[in-house]
């Protein structure tokens, strides 16, 4: 588990003036889950585009399954399999006829195509839907779909960009024990997603915002980190106290969540709940230390941007209200 | 863009357009050797209708070329030239390819030509009274438009569907995404550029059968030639204009660019190509323009095939060009066809 499928150096990627991807390093160990975890717009499809070998990196250096990328990427295109973010398989065709045109793409023999279209419409749940036109069919049975195809050649590695957007959790759960059970036969898969839940599910994690890498490690480790600093509050008028919270230096992010305001605090904060209790002043207030959830360690690395003053960086991406354990930060 | 286009186009065909026909490429065949018809030879060359481009032994050489394509009628002398001229009989018989009506009308003004004749031919004895040459006017003896039109309709009405089938085609995947996905595939590009173009073949041949059944049952037109020879002919025409299509797929980036690339490239095609005006008329710097599209070379091949039933083979010259001109467009299509989206 030690050798690795994808490393990247300085990775860069320049749109005239839109500097999408900036200086990211990446090791992803075969056989792993790996997840890009960022908000739109933060360069997570650009840089799946560059480890295919679809984008031209500005600067830094690929490698992908041992080849150089982008000039040996004709070689890397049999061992990869690549889903889009948009649907890319033909609106205007069956099923089992976007299979077998892949299929033949892939130079799979007539036979070697059927058996696999079989096996594939058998484990995806499309058997019953193969004469059913592409664009006829539901999201979460489109995205089956270009799963099935992305896997049609075997490939030792799998980039699924955003996969599950338009598909409801319970579908979102049965796609990703698909990807376990791809993960368990040896497939190492690059995730990107912009949710919550499936960020947990992966084995290692890449924070992503405006091209930049702010956090990267396993999703416990992400968490550890965050151990402390984490306070709930319950009381009343929590939308005040939310205002003169975001007002206190030490405070990076205040979200309300039903009756309770999450607060983060800044790495280095002592104590952080006897913090809040002394600059809060407000007697009536219940304050206690709260588990970290993935979500606070998006909140803690994207929103601590370097060269932001202090005040305007507080009151920046607050997390949607009402949030579950599964929704978008968009 | 939204400037230049238009003026070059304004300058380029106003220039080019000309309904008065000049320069015809005739042939002459000479069974008098007499001095008598070189005289009148020279006077037919001087009124700059016709270019004498060819010299045959025989009639039925200078058919073989009016058959052919190489010129558009023949002057015939009879060996007997001398005494006809004497007694006042028209001096020479003209073949004409009555295919298309403007040329052949513009012959037909020669008929009665006053002849000024050497030695002992009482000068003015051809004059309006009788004419001075007997015309044959092959193809299309009735001098009726349509006879020409309908078959160069199909160079018109080809170029214009196919090239844009094609041209939008690679547009339209890319704009669809579908582009993405093929080209994380071990897919080679001239694959795809091969696939992309098979299909529409049959397209065509549908649409050319359509234009010219039509054209047979509701115009008339009479087919002279070989199933074969049609076929020998519309193919390379077919995948000439299914390779630029592609090429220009391969320039634009939004199906509206692939369109108006079409359209740029449409206008001298129907203009220039001989299709509503004579090649032969136009300047020189005209007719090269015209021979870089592959409708000017279809034009002649389809009249040549239908009209006056020629072989494939005597038409050699366009076949080839168009076979040429579909793997040079290929070829370009091909190697800028990047399998990136840079
Ligand atoms: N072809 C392009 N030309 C110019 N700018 C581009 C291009 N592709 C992406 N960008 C820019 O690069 C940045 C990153 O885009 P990218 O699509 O990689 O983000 P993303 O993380 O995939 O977002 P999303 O979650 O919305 O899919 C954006 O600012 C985008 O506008
Ligand atoms: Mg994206």
């Amino acid at each position: 588990m030690t050798e690795l499928a994808i490393s990247a150096r300085a990775l860069s990627k320049r749109f005239g003036d839109v500097i999408a991807v900036d200086g990211v390093d990446l090791q992803i160990p075969t056989g792993q889950i790996y997840g890009f975890l960022g908000p739109n717009g933060s360069g997570k499809t650009t840089l799946i585009r560059m480890l295919c070998g679809l984008l031209t990196p500005s600067g830094g250096e690929v490698r992908v399954l041992g080849l150089e990328i982008p000039a040996q990427a004709e070689t890397l295109r049999r061992k990869i399999g690549y889903m889009t973010q948009k649907f890319s398989l033909y609106d205007d065709l069956t099923v089992a006829e976007n299979m077998q045109f892949m299929a033949r793409v892939h130079g799979l023999s007539h036979r070697g195509a059927a058996l696999r279209i079989e096996e594939l419409l058998e484990r995806y749940a499309l058997s019953s839907m193969r004469q059913r036109f592409a664009g006829a069919m539901s999201g979460g049975q489109r995205q089956r779909l270009a799963l099935a195809v992305a896997t049609l050649h075997a490939p030792t590695l799998l980039f699924l960009d955003e996969p599950t957007s338009a598909v409801d959790p319970e579908n979102r759960r049965d796609f990703w024990e698909k990807l376990f059970d791809l993960s368990d036969a040896g497939t190492t898969i690059l995730v990107s997603t912009h949710y919550m839940d499936e960020a947990e599910r992966c084995h290692q994690l890449a924070i992503l915002e405006t091209g930049h890498m702010r956090n990267q490690g396993t999703p416990q480790a992400l968490l550890a980190q965050l151990q402390d600093r984490v306070v709930e509050i319950a009381g009343d008028h929590l939308r005040q106290v939310k205002e003169r919270a975001l007002r206190l230096p030490q405070v990076q992010s205040a979200a309300q969540q039903g009756v309770r305001l999450r607060v983060l605090l800044r790495a280095g904060t002592e104590d952080a709940a006897g913090y809040l209790r002394a600059h809060l002043e407000d007697r009536d207030l219940k304050l206690s230390n709260a588990q970290p959830s993935l979500e606070d360690v998006f909140v803690a690395s994207t929103s601590g941007g370097k060269h932001l003053p202090v005040h305007s960086v507080a009151s920046a991406p607050s997390p949607p209200r009402n949030s579950s354990s599964c929704h978008a930060i968009a | 863009m939204i400037v230049m286009i238009p003026l070059m186009q304004l300058l380029l065909f106003g220039y080019a357009i000309t309904t008065v026909v000049r320069n015809i490429p005739i042939a002459v065949v000479d069974n008098s050797g007499s001095a008598v018809a070189r005289a009148i030879t020279e006077q037919v060359r001087v009124t700059q209708v016709v270019d004498i481009t060819h010299y045959y032994a025989t009639a039925v050489e200078a058919e073989r070329a009016i058959v052919a394509g190489t010129v558009r009628a023949a002057l015939i002398f009879p060996e007997n030239l001398a005494q006809r001229a004497a007694g006042g009989e028209p001096v020479g018989q003209w073949l004409v390819d009555g295919s298309d009506t403007m040329v052949s009308a513009a012959l037909l003004g020669l008929r009665s030509m006053p002849l000024h004749l050497e030695a002992g031919v009482p000068a003015g004895a051809y004059q309006a009274a009788s004419p001075s040459f007997e015309v044959a006017l092959f193809f299309n003896p009735e001098r009726r438009s349509e006879v020409n039109i309908v078959p160069g309709l199909t160079a018109i009405i080809l170029t214009m569907t196919l090239t844009l089938f094609t041209a939008v085609s690679l547009v339209r995947e890319r704009e669809h995404g579908n582009l993405e996905l093929l080209i994380t595939t071990p897919i080679r590009p001239l694959e795809l550029m091969v696939g992309k173009l098979v299909p529409y073949i049959f397209v065509g041949i549908i649409q050319i059968t359509i234009i010219l059944g039509l054209g047979q049952l509701v115009f008339n037109v009479p087919f002279q030639g070989k199933l074969l020879n049609l076929a020998a002919v519309t193919l390379p025409f077919i995948a000439a204009n299914l390779s630029l299509g592609l090429l220009f797929s391969t320039l634009a980036t939004t199906q509206m660019q692939a369109m108006q690339l079409t359209f740029f490239f449409m206008l001298p095609s129907i203009l220039l190509s001989g299709f509503m005006f004579p090649y032969d008329a136009m300047p020189q710097a005209a007719q090269y323009i015209a021979e870089v599209l592959p409708a000017t070379h279809f034009m002649r091949l389809i009249r040549g095939v239908f009209l006056r039933g020629a072989h494939a083979g005597q038409l050699l010259p366009d076949i080839l060009w168009l076979l040429g001109f579909t793997a040079v467009m290929l070829a370009i299509a091909t190697k800028r066809f990047r399998k990136s989206l840079d």
